[in-house]
């Protein structure tokens, strides 16, 4: 065998391999093609993210309600300072909707209702008892219990709220069915809660929730997992459920964009959608027969020491898990992630539907000749500042506004971060101008403030889209109703 | 920066209501919040904002406009002193230059933000930085021996007409650095058109060599003097007569990778106006009945005005198409209709203003259709059921 021979045989080899190769690639698209894949979006890169450390802090000692959590209710007061409650005893009600209660998600004595301007009810405070005593609801198996009474079973015991449906991402009316429910099992959020971690050692209540649900819709349930996560095993293993693979930057993660691409909502019809972890809660209702909100909750945050998770409760005061835990300095406390959570105090509660706490630095401070640093250490979504050439890094970011509010100048920029068929600012102008039938056309059903608030982030134009939306949203129900 | 900023501190209460200097609040807040950044928190909403702001996104336009502006000036010089048949060294083409451009941008900026912040403080908002861009602009669409006083008027005029009259920056419908020529072209055309005004010198009709033409490249294609047209290469890099900023393609690319690179300029724009004009051209090429028309398609694009106005102006973002889609469409008349015009109308040697300041006011029905087609397509999904859409997003 000469040189030249060998040359030939390397060459065709190569081919051989080149071939093989190739089609094992197309093999693995072809797997990959009914994964649904979004290319718009932006994972924002933050300092912080929990560490898979899962902590008991103890006892958190208060509790509270916040009725703001729960879009479009009226809450009216069941309970007065210094009654006694139990977990699961209802604290108030809603208005428009007299059997749908909101229930104590600990023991103890009421301490307070904070109301705020016009009386408006803030937060009803709890001061836990040493040992938690719940309300008895009795066991159930939910194959064996018909709609009806597993309708009243929750709304009863204070977990209806955790179902939310589209459009306008408000608590469904107790006497609707909705066409699907979706459980998004991910969260893409900045420094959101890793769920393949949350959510081990939770087969059996997870599997008794979905039980409920598949009660609730005559419909599929909906479990959407990611690729670019790891999935977890009580995804895998859940029965009667419709298992569906993303992949894609946040907010791929947010229900309302899966929904939008698996059975969008318009004017007729509802889809509902639930939290996993909240799952867990209607599970133990039928498994235990109590009323046990409690929850693994991610502290995040540049701000944190030892970022990491703890085992805690909804409704619970952070003080316990962010104590010695957090920088000096002038911090904001957030319930939820950066783009859409609720501010808290630094003794604040956690929210009813949140998984994570955030702590940031607050940004009150100047800063020099801002528009014309290099920015080697300033993120943005656009490449305006030298950040671009550290990929990979990630960013301390603080509360400042960056910049002055603008008519708006940019265009195309909210595209790039809403995976959805929705012309974003154009939906967001016909809101401003309060045009209904524009706001119907432009797709006000599909959306809730999380899923454009990316755009509100990235905005050049420091537009507040999400408190625009939501105005949009309270519009369409007046309207509406 | 304490010192500075602890001065501000001071004096600020001054220029707030009830201060000695309220009527000069949105001037002092223009200054404040040149130095410094505001340390306004969030406080509903996205609780972290992006790094990016108005007034960055401007500079970086600017800067993506410095290598049209410093070309422009050397390229001044180097005409001028080719007409008038002297020697002349880099340093010396540029310095002359330098001298005759310099007090046009001034001119400009200060003539243009004295109506700003005019308009800033009777309407009692926020100085928009949009005029940072448009200043930058007038003065390179200008021959460079335009008279000064014309420039303030025209600056005036576009700023108050072109743009504070539909309620300032993001709510202009034309885009104002082209009314501002579009006023000067047709209000004073001897200074805008014709053979001399595009070389420094020679309206005051300083010593011309003989058998020197001021004649830009367009003009001499339009009138058939293809032999007189320069070579690609010299239309190219820029060394020919022309508006200030607009002779060199190369310059006016660096720019247009600034913009496309930091993700500032739409580069859907650009890249729909290079094609668009690329199309016109071959089928002026096609159907070519005179000398003008059969000048290969590619060079057009390299002549005039053409690649200035795609970089810098169709990309307002204010005046284009806001839609993704639209965008493409937009892009693309822009640049049909500015060889279309150029080629075919006698009257206007270039096309690019006029195309774009056409396609200004038509981009709001582009958009309304490309609207209108995503609110059907989107209707029939929802009443068509359910996964039927699986394309990427």
């Amino acid at each position: 065998m000469n040189f030249f021979h060998l040359v030939c045989v390397y060459f065709k080899l190569k081919k051989i391999h080149v071939y093989l190769l190739n089609f094992k690639l197309t093999a693995t698209r072809k797997k990959m093609s009914e994964v649904i894949k979004l290319k718009k979006g932006l994972n924002i890169p933050l300092k912080g993210k929990a560490e898979k450390v899962l902590i008991d802090p103890g006892p958190p000692g208060q509790y509270a309600l916040k009725p703001a959590d729960f879009q479009g209710i009226r809450p009216k007061m069941l309970v007065r300072v210094n009654d006694q409650v139990k977990a699961g005893t209802p604290l108030f009600f809603d208005k428009y909707n007299p059997d749908m209660f909101f229930t104590a998600p600990a023991s103890g004595r009421v301490i307070a209702v904070n109301r705020g301007e016009r009386r408006k009810i803030l937060e009803v405070i709890i001061k836990a008892d040493d040992k938690i005593e719940y309300e008895e609801f009795g066991k159930a198996d939910p194959d064996k219990t018909d709609r009806e009474k597993i309708v009243k079973r929750l709304l009863q015991s204070g977990l209806w709220p955790l179902l939310r449906q589209r459009p306008y991402g408000i608590i469904p009316k107790p006497d609707s069915r909705p066409r699907s429910i979706f459980i998004s099992g991910f969260d893409t959020a900045p420094l959101a809660p890793d769920y393949n971690f949350i959510m081990q050692d939770s087969a059996s209540e997870f599997q008794a929730g979905i039980d409920v649900l598949r009660k609730l819709t005559d419909g599929q349930i909906h479990l959407n997992v990611s690729v670019d996560y790891p999935v977890p095993d009580v995804y895998k293993n859940a029965a009667g459920v419709q298992l569906n693979y993303f992949s894609g930057p946040h907010p791929s993660g947010n229900p309302g964009v899966q929904i939008h691409h698996l059975d969008p909502v318009h004017k007729n019809g509802t889809v509902w959608y639930i939290g996993p972890q909240n799952l867990l809660v209607i599970g133990r209702l039928f498994l235990k027969g109590v009323v046990d909100f409690s929850r693994i909750v991610a502290l995040t945050g540049s701000e944190v020491i030892n970022p990491q998770y703890y085992r805690t409760t909804m409704g619970a005061s952070v003080d316990n898990i962010i104590r010695d835990n957090i920088k000096e300095g002038n911090n904001r406390f957030i319930s939820g992630n950066v783009l859409t959570g609720t501010r808290i105090p630094a003794k604040g509660f956690i929210g009813f539907y949140d998984s994570q706490v955030t702590v940031i630095p607050e940004g009150d401070h100047h800063r020099f000749m801002g528009w014309a640093s290099p920015g080697f250490d300033r993120f943005s979504a656009s490449r305006s500042f030298f950040a671009w050439m550290m990929p990979g890094r990630k960013y301390v970011s603080d509360t400042n506004y960056n910049g002055g509010p603008r008519a708006f100048v940019m265009t195309g920029e909210y595209e790039k971060v809403l995976p959805m068929d929705i012309i974003p600012q154009q939906l967001v102008k016909a809101i401003i101008v309060e045009d209904i039938d524009k706001m119907e056309n432009l797709g006000i059903y599909e959306v809730v403030e999380e899923d454009l608030a990316l755009c509100e982030y990235i905005c050049t134009s420091k537009t507040e889209v999400q408190t625009i939306i939501r105005h949009g949203i309270d519009l369409m129900i007046k309207e509406t109703s | 920066m304490k010192l500075l900023r602890e001065k501000i501190d001071k004096i600020k209460p001054h220029f707030q209501k009830g201060g000695r200097f309220e009527m000069l609040h949105s001037t002092f807040d223009a200054f404040e919040t040149f130095l410094f950044v505001p340390d306004k928190v969030t406080n509903r909403g996205a609780h972290i904002r992006d790094s990016i702001d108005m007034k960055r996104t401007m500079i970086i336009v600017v800067t993506a406009m410095v290598p049209a502006l410093l070309f422009g000036m050397w390229n001044t010089g180097y005409q001028h002193f080719i007409a008038t048949g002297t020697e002349a060294g880099f340093f010396d083409n540029f310095l002359h230059g330098f001298v005759k451009v310099m007090p046009i941008v001034v001119v400009s900026y200060v003539s243009g933000l004295a109506v700003e912040f005019i308009f800033a403080q009777i309407r009692n908002h926020e100085v928009n930085e949009g005029f940072l861009v448009t200043g930058m602009l007038i003065p390179l669409i200008v021959p460079v021996d335009v008279p000064l006083w014309m420039v303030s008027v025209a600056t005036i005029f576009a700023v108050i007409i072109g743009k504070e009259v539909f309620g300032g920056t993001g709510m202009n419908i034309l885009n104002p650095a082209l009314t501002a020529r579009a006023f000067l072209f047709f209000a004073y055309p001897t200074y805008m058109s014709g053979d001399f005004v595009w070389i420094s010198g020679l309206l005051k009709g300083e010593g011309i060599v003989d058998g020197f033409s001021g004649a830009t490249p367009l003009a001499n294609a339009s009138l058939g003097n293809t032999e007189a047209v320069p070579s690609a290469m010299e239309m190219f890099l820029g060394t020919i007569p022309g508006s200030i900023g607009e002779t060199s393609t190369l310059a006016i690319l660096i720019g247009a990778a600034i913009l496309w690179f930091t993700g500032v300029g739409s580069i859907r724009i650009i890249a729909s106006v290079f094609v668009g004009g690329l199309t016109m051209g071959l089928i002026l090429n096609a159907f070519a009945v005179n000398p003008f028309m059969e000048i290969p398609a590619w060079k057009h694009l390299i002549m005039g005005g053409f690649a200035f106005g795609a970089v810098y102006m169709a990309t307002d973002p204010v005046t284009a198409s806001q839609t993704d889609k639209g965008k493409y469409i937009y892009g693309f008349l822009v640049g049909f209709l500015a060889i279309l015009i150029r080629v075919l109308n006698p009257a206007y040697p270039e096309g690019m203003m006029l195309a774009i300041l056409f396609m200004n006011v038509f981009a709001p029905l582009i958009d309304h259709n490309v609207i209108q087609a995503n609110i059907k397509r989107r209707l029939k999904r929802a009443s068509g059921g359910s996964n039927t859409l699986n394309k990427v997003q």
